[in-house]
C-alpha cells in the first residue's frame, strides 16, 4: 500500500470556477499514472464519500500527457459567500492525500 | 500573414506581480510582436468586482506598466493588458487607464489607445435573460431575474474580436476590461490567420505568466515567450533561471478547469484531447495537436455580484482542554444568547447571518470535513456577523464577543473569560460583503456588442 502524498508530485485543489472546485493529482512518471489509474482507487465513489458529494455531480477525468487523474465538484458555497471557508478552493485537498492505492 | 511566426512575451502572470526587468530585456532580443499581459482574475473572490477596487498596489501595476510600455513604443509593437486593474469593471479600467496616462506623461511617451468597455447594465442582461438568451454554466442553475436586478456590477468576459477590431483600427496600447484570459493573446495569431487552436493554447499558455515553467517555487511572479508558426507553438519561459518541460507544460492544462480535455471560448472549444508536447531544447517545448470546434452559437461568460451585507469579525481563540472538547454545544448556546438579544433588539434571525469558523476543527473544508472529532490542545474561532449595515454588524459582533468570553459550560473552571482575544480592538469592521450571483453565458447579436470600444491619443 502507499498513499497519494508518497506517490503524487503535484495533490492540490483549485476553483474552477467561482462555484466549481477542482482536484489535481499529477504523478510522476506513465508506471505511477498506470499504477493508480488502474488500481480503480481513484473513481466518482471515493470523491463522493471523501467530500459528500452525489456522485452525479462528480465529473472525473483522465489526462496522460500530465500523468495526471483530474475530478471536479460543486463548490459548497459561491467564492467568498458568507459561509464559504477557502476564497481560492486551494486547500480543500487534504482528504485525497491519504487514499490508500494497493501495491 | 507577413512572418512566418509570431512571438508573443507576457512578462509575467499579472501586472504587479512583479517580474525581473533583465528578463524581458532577454526575450525583448527576439523581437517579439506583441507583449501583453493578463490583469485579474476570479480567485480572489467577488470584493473587487464589487468594490471597484484593484487586489495589488498601484506602485507595483505602475512599474510592470511602466517596462511593458516603454519596451512596446520602442519596438512599435502593441501591449495589451485583458482584465485590467483585477476585476474588469469600468473602475478598474479607469484605474488602470489613469496608471498609463501618468506613465506616458512621464516618460514622453505618445500612441493611440483603446479602452475596451466589459461592464454590462441590468437592463441588457435582464433583456437577454428574457429573450432566452442566458444559459446557466456548470455547476449553476438557470439565472433568476431578481438576482439580476440585485446585482451591483456585471461584466462579459470579452472575446478575440473587440481585441481584433482595436489592433485592425490602429491601437499600439489596448486595455480591456473583463476578459477571456487566453483571448488577450489569441487575438493577434487569430486576426494573421494562424490556425486559432495554436492561437488560443499560446494564450492559455501565456495569461499565467510562467506557472507552465519549472520550478515552480522559483521565480514564480516572470513570464513567459510563445512562438507561434503553421502547425506549432513554441514555449519558453522569459528567466533563464526557469525551463518549460513537457510535462511542466502539460500539467498547467489542469490549472483552473474542470477538464484539461476541452477549453469552451466564445467562439468554440479548444480540444486538447490530442495534445502532443515535445521537448526541443533543455528550456523550450513544442506543442502540436490542439484542435479548434466553432460552435454555432456566439457566448460570452458573464459575472456578476451583489451586496450581501457588512462585515464585522473578531479573532479569538481557547486553549481551556474542557472547552477544546466541547466547543460545539458551547458555540451552539453563545449563537442562542445572542440571537434572544438581538430579537430583542427588533432585528428578526432572517436580517442578519452570524458565523463562527473554529480553526483546529473545520475552519477549512466547513461541513466537507471528513474528520469530525477535535484532535487539538488549542482552537482559533473567527466570529463574524454580517448584517445590513455595518453599524449592525458591529453591534451584533460585540454581543457575540461578549457572550462568547462570559457563556457558562459544563466543566468550566476558568471564570474570567473562557476565550481570550490577541487584539485590542477585539472587533474589526470588515466592510461591504458581495457574493457572486452570475457566471452564466450570454448569447450577444454581434460579439463586439458588449464592448464598447474608445479610441484615445495618448
Amino acid at each position: 500500500m502507499a498513499r497519494i502524498r508518497d506517490l503524487a508530485v503535484i495533490c492540490r485543489s483549485k476553483n474552477a470556477n467561482p462555484f466549481a472546485l477542482t482536484l489535481d493529482m499529477v504523478f510522476p512518471d506513465k508506471e505511477t499514472f498506470e499504477k493508480v489509474r488502474s488500481s480503480g482507487v481513484i473513481c466518482k465513489e471515493l470523491i463522493s464519500r471523501l467530500y459528500s458529494v452525489a456522485e452525479s455531480d462528480v465529473l472525473l477525468v483522465e489526462f496522460p500527457p500530465a500523468n495526471a487523474i483530474k475530478a471536479t465538484i460543486p463548490r459548497l458555497h459561491g467564492s467568498g459567500a458568507v459561509e464559504d471557508s477557502d476564497v481560492y478552493g486551494a486547500q480543500q485537498h487534504g482528504p485525497l492525500m491519504d487514499v490508500d492505492i494497493p501495491d | 500573414m507577413s512572418d512566418q511566426e509570431l512571438r508573443i512575451v507576457a512578462p509575467t502572470a499579472i501586472v504587479g506581480y512583479g517580474f525581473q526587468e533583465s528578463s524581458l530585456e532577454r526575450v525583448l532580443q527576439k523581437n517579439p510582436h506583441l507583449i501583453a499581459c493578463d490583469g485579474g482574475s476570479t480567485d480572489p473572490g467577488p470584493n473587487y468586482l464589487g468594490m471597484g477596487k484593484a487586489f495589488v498596489g498601484r506602485d507595483a501595476a505602475k512599474r510592470d506598466l511602466s517596462l511593458m510600455l516603454q519596451a512596446a513604443v520602442d519596438r512599435q509593437i502593441p501591449m495589451v493588458v485583458g482584465t485590467s486593474g483585477g476585476a474588469g469593471a469600468d473602475a478598474h479600467l479607469q484605474w488602470t487607464r489613469e496608471i498609463v496616462e501618468e506613465i506616458a506623461r512621464e516618460n514622453n511617451l505618445d500612441f493611440k489607445m483603446a479602452l475596451i468597455h466589459a461592464e454590462q447594465s441590468k437592463e441588457y442582461v435582464s433583456k437577454k435573460l428574457a429573450d432566452g438568451k442566458v444559459q446557466p454554466i456548470w455547476p449553476l442553475g438557470p439565472l433568476d431575474p431578481k438576482a439580476v436586478d440585485r446585482s451591483t456590477n456585471i461584466v462579459g468576459m470579452a472575446g478575440v474580436e473587440p481585441y481584433i477590431e482595436a489592433l485592425g483600427g490602429g491601437a499600439q496600447v489596448i486595455l480591456c476590461g473583463r476578459s477571456d484570459d487566453a483571448a488577450i493573446f489569441a487575438a493577434l495569431p487569430i486576426k494573421e490567420e494562424f490556425d486559432p487552436a495554436l492561437g488560443w493554447v499560446a494564450g492559455k499558455l501565456l495569461e499565467c505568466g510562467a506557472a507552465c515553467a519549472v520550478p515552480r517555487q522559483k521565480f514564480g511572479n516572470e513570464g513567459i515567450t510563445v512562438t507561434i508558426r503553421e502547425d506549432h507553438i513554441l514555449v519558453e519561459p522569459n528567466h533563464p533561471g526557469l525551463t518549460c518541460t513537457p510535462l511542466s507544460v502539460s500539467t498547467f492544462f489542469l490549472h483552473e478547469n474542470e477538464t484539461p480535455l476541452y477549453h469552451t471560448e466564445p467562439s468554440g472549444v479548444l480540444d486538447l484531447t490530442k495534445l502532443d508536447c515535445q521537448a526541443v531544447d533543455e528550456r523550450t517545448v513544442k506543442i502540436t495537436g490542439a484542435q479548434f470546434h466553432p460552435t454555432d452559437k456566439y457566448t460570452i461568460r458573464l459575472e456578476g455580484v451583489e451586496l450581501v451585507g457588512y462585515r464585522c469579525i473578531c479573532v479569538s481563540y481557547t486553549r481551556d482542554p474542557v472547552l477544546v472538547q466541547s466547543i460545539d454545544s458551547y458555540l451552539d448556546a453563545v449563537r442562542a444568547l445572542v440571537v434572544k438579544r438581538v430579537d430583542g433588539m427588533g432585528v428578526p434571525a432572517e436580517d442578519y447571518k452570524l458565523v463562527f469558523r473554529v480553526i483546529g476543527k473545520n475552519a477549512v473544508m466547513g461541513e466537507r470535513e471528513p474528520v469530525k472529532e477535535v484532535l487539538t490542545h488549542e482552537l482559533g474561532i473567527i466570529m463574524e456577523a454580517v448584517a445590513p449595515t455595518q453599524d449592525l454588524a458591529n453591534e451584533i459582533l460585540g454581543l457575540a464577543r461578549q457572550a462568547g468570553k462570559n457563556l457558562h459550560y459544563e466543566g468550566k473552571l476558568c471564570d474570567e473569560g473562557c476565550i481570550t482575544y490577541p487584539y485590542s480592538p477585539s472587533d474589526i469592521p470588515a466592510g461591504p460583503v458581495y457574493e457572486y450571483n452570475m457566471l452564466h453565458a450570454v448569447e450577444p447579436d454581434s460579439p463586439l456588442e458588449m464592448f464598447p470600444i474608445e479610441y484615445v491619443t495618448v
